[in-house]
């Protein structure tokens, strides 16, 4: 423990410009200097929205500024140079318990703005020229779901699992609240940037180039942290959901760097020009999409199963073997897939052939996580009547094994011929969304707060199963009502008449679609509405109150003795 | 801590590792499982076997089958076009009203132009031809440039005010906010609306009738029909092109608006214009 710490501290001292006595003296210095460099960018602005969203840096980091001056202290390095909450079990807790707190808020603002955008295609008139219109909510609803929602509860995770089967202090002292804050900085850079109308145009990589270069920062910083932690552990052997976390870390590393590959107009503009062209554009970008969706979705929050499912349950993995096999047959397929996003395109055959057949083979290493999930319950499963987070965990698996089933029957071709570009594809993606990501965070989530915040227990486990009744119940609507407006999109689409014409209109099927997009909102809502019931759960819970409630449905019977062996 | 010990519940070894209480289960793999994975792979080897697949130094393996899905797409193109082939020859030859005589070719050309009007015109008198204001209704009997075929043709081939169409529709209502008075206008308006409606003012539309007379007549006729050989819309329908209350007629009559459409002959080529033709002539409306 000792030589580790050590270690630490020699490593950092690197970074120093000579021994401070000041409380946040480097982090003061290189904050101020970025907010300066942010001030100076928006003078030497080439565009006005290259300008508005340095001012929107340059307050950003402002307020930085200002919250870490009023928190300094000019006491000698060793005694201040604490982080912000002293965590009693040696691990480093603070960035976990903001980063829950992130997750839980970006949670509701992308939900929300999912709602938006949802009643913004049922109802034109709620476009908002020109900072809200579809355009623009768009890539903000899904940037807000997928990497504030989603990439805040990954970083949260990994860093908790990482130090428990680790058994290690996270690597790096403050680095990881630099991954932390750094991370919400790109979120609000993303954000404001899709609304000033700032966009690459490429589907879940919109945020131009300066806010890619530093996104590249932050996260070889989450590298460093993961995998410094990894490399002074503990325990012999590094736990599977490691495995998984770092799949996801260093892929997304990968093709966040290459998808982005781009050369800026001026150092001053926000416009850039890919480095590729044509077909092999295309490619590169959706051969990024779909590993967004393969190690960032999927990996990342597989990571997030292996250790809060055994948890929960408290029972052994069900297969080790599997895990190994599934783990890397995923990560070796998964990268050669996304040419199925581009079927039937100017991509040559022989790359739509490929992309699908790994596709196919890409099934069973899916379905590998969702048995090892739902296996781990056996001698447990009797607490799905009682446990509402385990319900959620299993529901959460239920959906993932759905997707991962409907993704490659998506990828053949026949199949594709229809669905592809009709609200079928955005029903596939929302069930793994709303069903897998949602709802094993949302699990993830219940198990941390009581922990990090050291209560007995949730506020209410009522309002768990409100949650997970809400929730079921918005995604299922959802999905179902996208599958249905989707196939009749895709009929509508190639309806001919007996004498080889076509019968539709683009604008005939656009109506067509308005009272699935009304219901497709309402699913929505009601998945907003769960959120919004788990906000208020977990803010009491964090506040110190629990409710003093009996379970739904009364209590139950005790299982029987024999299968309370596990623990 | 590395000792296998039996799980109790499942009977089945574990692997003697352990992070943070979490234990693994030596389970073999389900077999179903793994026999499905090799299944797939067999399959997909097959499939690359069968289409284009494998890259090569300077192109890919173009599969047993010899499958291309640009030669498929020009296939089906080729097929359907020699199955309309004759259709549209003799839509091409033939003059319009044998096109109507004909009850294969009318049953053709009215797909034809159906499929031709989504795509070129419902933009703007929409999917339905319902029109809207400034954009007339295709299924009523109210014409302004005359609804039989021929006059329906040229409209469609030479469209109406078009820059690039010497054959072009052509009416210039005058402006005659420049010619009459404010109170004559609001007189001839009121007239107007007397056409199909009670007026706001019987007085004032009486007093229009002398106006209406001296201007309008000449064009819109002593009744307010119209003529479709000048392009004088009726006004006697009820049947409005930009509004019927008196305001919205006192405002045409002082500055009238003049719709622009495209002439669509160079674009679309004879037959899809006579097919169009066919296609607006059956809707409803059609002399």
């Amino acid at each position: 423990m000792l030589q580790c710490e050590n270690r630490e501290t020699a490593f950092f001292a690197l970074f120093r410009i000579g021994e401070t006595a000041m409380r946040f003296g480097t982090e003061i210095v290189l904050v101020g200097l970025a907010a300066f460099a942010a001030l100076a960018a928006a003078g030497l602005a080439q565009d006005s929205a290259f300008q508005a969203h340095m001012w929107v840096l340059f307050f950003a980091l402002l307020a930085g500024l200002v919250v870490l001056m009023r928190n300094t202290t000019f006491a000698p390095a060793g005694a201040a140079s604490i982080p912000l909450q002293a965590d009693t079990n040696g691990y480093m807790d603070g960035p976990v318990r903001y980063g829950v707190i992130a997750t839980m808020f970006w949670g509701i603002v992308g939900f929300l703005v999912g709602v938006t955008v949802a009643l913004q295609l049922a109802y034109p008139d709620l476009n908002i020229e020109p900072w809200f219109n579809f355009g623009r909510t768009r890539p903000l609803h899904t940037s807000a779901v997928i990497f504030a929602f989603g990439g805040n509860a990954l970083i949260a995770t990994s860093f908790y699992v990482v130090q428990r089967t680790c058994r290690a202090r996270l690597f790096g002292g403050n680095l990881a609240w630099f991954v932390f804050w750094g991370y919400q900085l790109f979120i609000v850079m993303a954000a404001t940037g899709y609304l000033l109308g700032i966009t690459q145009s490429r589907e879940y990589a919109e945020p131009e180039w300066y806010v890619d270069l530093f996104l590249t920062i932050v996260w070889v910083a989450y590298l460093a942290v993961f995998l410094g932690t990894i490399f002074k552990r503990k325990e012999p052997h590094i736990y599977v959901a490691n495995w998984f976390y770092l799949s996801f870390i260093v892929t997304i590393a990968m093709l966040h760097v290459v998808n982005n590959l781009a050369v800026p107009v001026t150092p001053f503009g926000s416009k850039s020009y890919s480095l590729f062209a044509g077909v092999q554009d295309a490619l590169t970008q959706w051969w990024y999409g779909h590993n967004a969706v393969g190690f960032f979705l999927t990996a990342g929050f597989l990571g997030m199963m292996y250790y809060f499912i055994p948890k929960q349950v408290n029972r052994p993995v069900y297969s080790y073997r599997l895990s190994i096999i599934h783990f890397w047959a995923l990560i070796f397929l998964y990268i050669w897939a996304g040419p199925h996003h581009l079927h039937y395109t100017a991509l040559p055959d022989w790359a739509q052939t490929l992309g699908m057949v790994f596709s196919i083979m890409l099934w069973m290493p899916s379905w590998g996580g969702m048995i090892n999930g739902l296996m781990t319950l056996s001698g447990a499963w009797d607490k799905l009547r009682t446990d509402p987070i385990v319900r959620m965990m299993v529901m959460a698996v239920a959906f993932y094994g759905m997707s991962t089933f409907e993704g490659p029957m998506m990828s053949v071709k026949a199949v594709n011929s229809l669905s592809h570009y009709t609200d079928w594809t955005i029903g596939h993606v929302h069930s793994g969304a709303l069903g897998w990501v949602g709802m094993i965070t949302f699990g993830a989530v219940y198990y941390l707060v009581p922990k990090l915040w050291n209560r007995e227990r949730l506020y209410s486990l009522r309002l768990v199963t409100w949650h997970f009744w809400l929730a079921t119940l918005g995604i299922v609507v959802y999905a179902a009502v996208m599958w249905v407006s989707g196939i009749q999109q895709g009929l509508m689409w190639r309806e001919y008449d007996d004498q080889g014409f076509l019968v539709y209109s683009f604008a005939e099927t656009v109506a067509a679609m308005h009272p699935y997009y009304v219901l497709r909102a309402l699913g929505g809502a009601l998945f907003l509405i769960g959120g919004l019931v788990m906000a208020y759960n977990l803010v009491m819970t964090i506040r110190g109150y629990q409710r003093e409630e009996e379970p739904i449905g009364g209590r139950l019977a005790q299982p029987a003795p024999s299968l309370q062996t596990a623990g | 801590m590395s000792e296998k010990k039996i799980d109790e519940v499942s009977g089945v070894p574990t692997t003697g590792h352990e992070w943070d209480g979490i234990k693994e289960l030596d389970t073999p793999m389900p077999r179903w499982w793994v026999w499905t994975f090799y299944g797939t792979i067999a399959w997909a080897l097959a499939y690359t076997i069968a289409y284009p697949a494998w890259p090569m130094i300077s192109s890919a393996t173009k599969g047993v089958l010899g499958y291309s899905s640009r030669q498929e797409l020009a296939t089906t193109l080729t097929d359907v076009a020699a199955q309309q082939a004759d259709l549209r020859a003799a839509i091409a030859e033939k003059p319009l009203d044998e096109i109507l005589a004909d009850e294969t070719l009318r049953r053709f050309a009215t797909s034809a132009g159906a499929a031709a009007y989504k795509v070129n015109c419902s933009q703007c008198h929409g999917s339905g031809a319902q029109g809207s204001a400034g954009y007339p209704n295709l299924n009523d009997d109210d014409w302004l440039w005359g609804g039989d075929i021929d006059a329906i043709h040229q409209t469609i081939a030479h469209g109406a005010r078009s820059e690039s169409d010497a054959d072009t529709r052509v009416s210039e209502m005058p402006a005659f906010g420049d010619i009459l008075s404010a109170d004559e206008i609001r007189q001839v308006a009121a007239h107007v609306a007397s056409f199909t409606g009670t007026p706001s003012d019987a007085a004032l539309a009486e007093a229009g009738a002398q106006v209406f007379a001296d201007n309008c007549a000449a064009c819109h006729g002593e009744t307010g029909g119209g003529d479709a050989a000048l392009g004088a819309p009726n006004l006697a329908d009820a049947i409005w092109l930009y509004g019927s209350n008196e305001a919205a007629i006192a405002a045409q009559v002082r500055t009238p608006k003049h719709g622009v459409m495209p002439a669509w002959q160079a674009r679309l080529g004879d037959p899809t214009v006579k097919q169009l033709s066919v296609y607006i002539h059956s809707l409803g409306g059609g002399q």
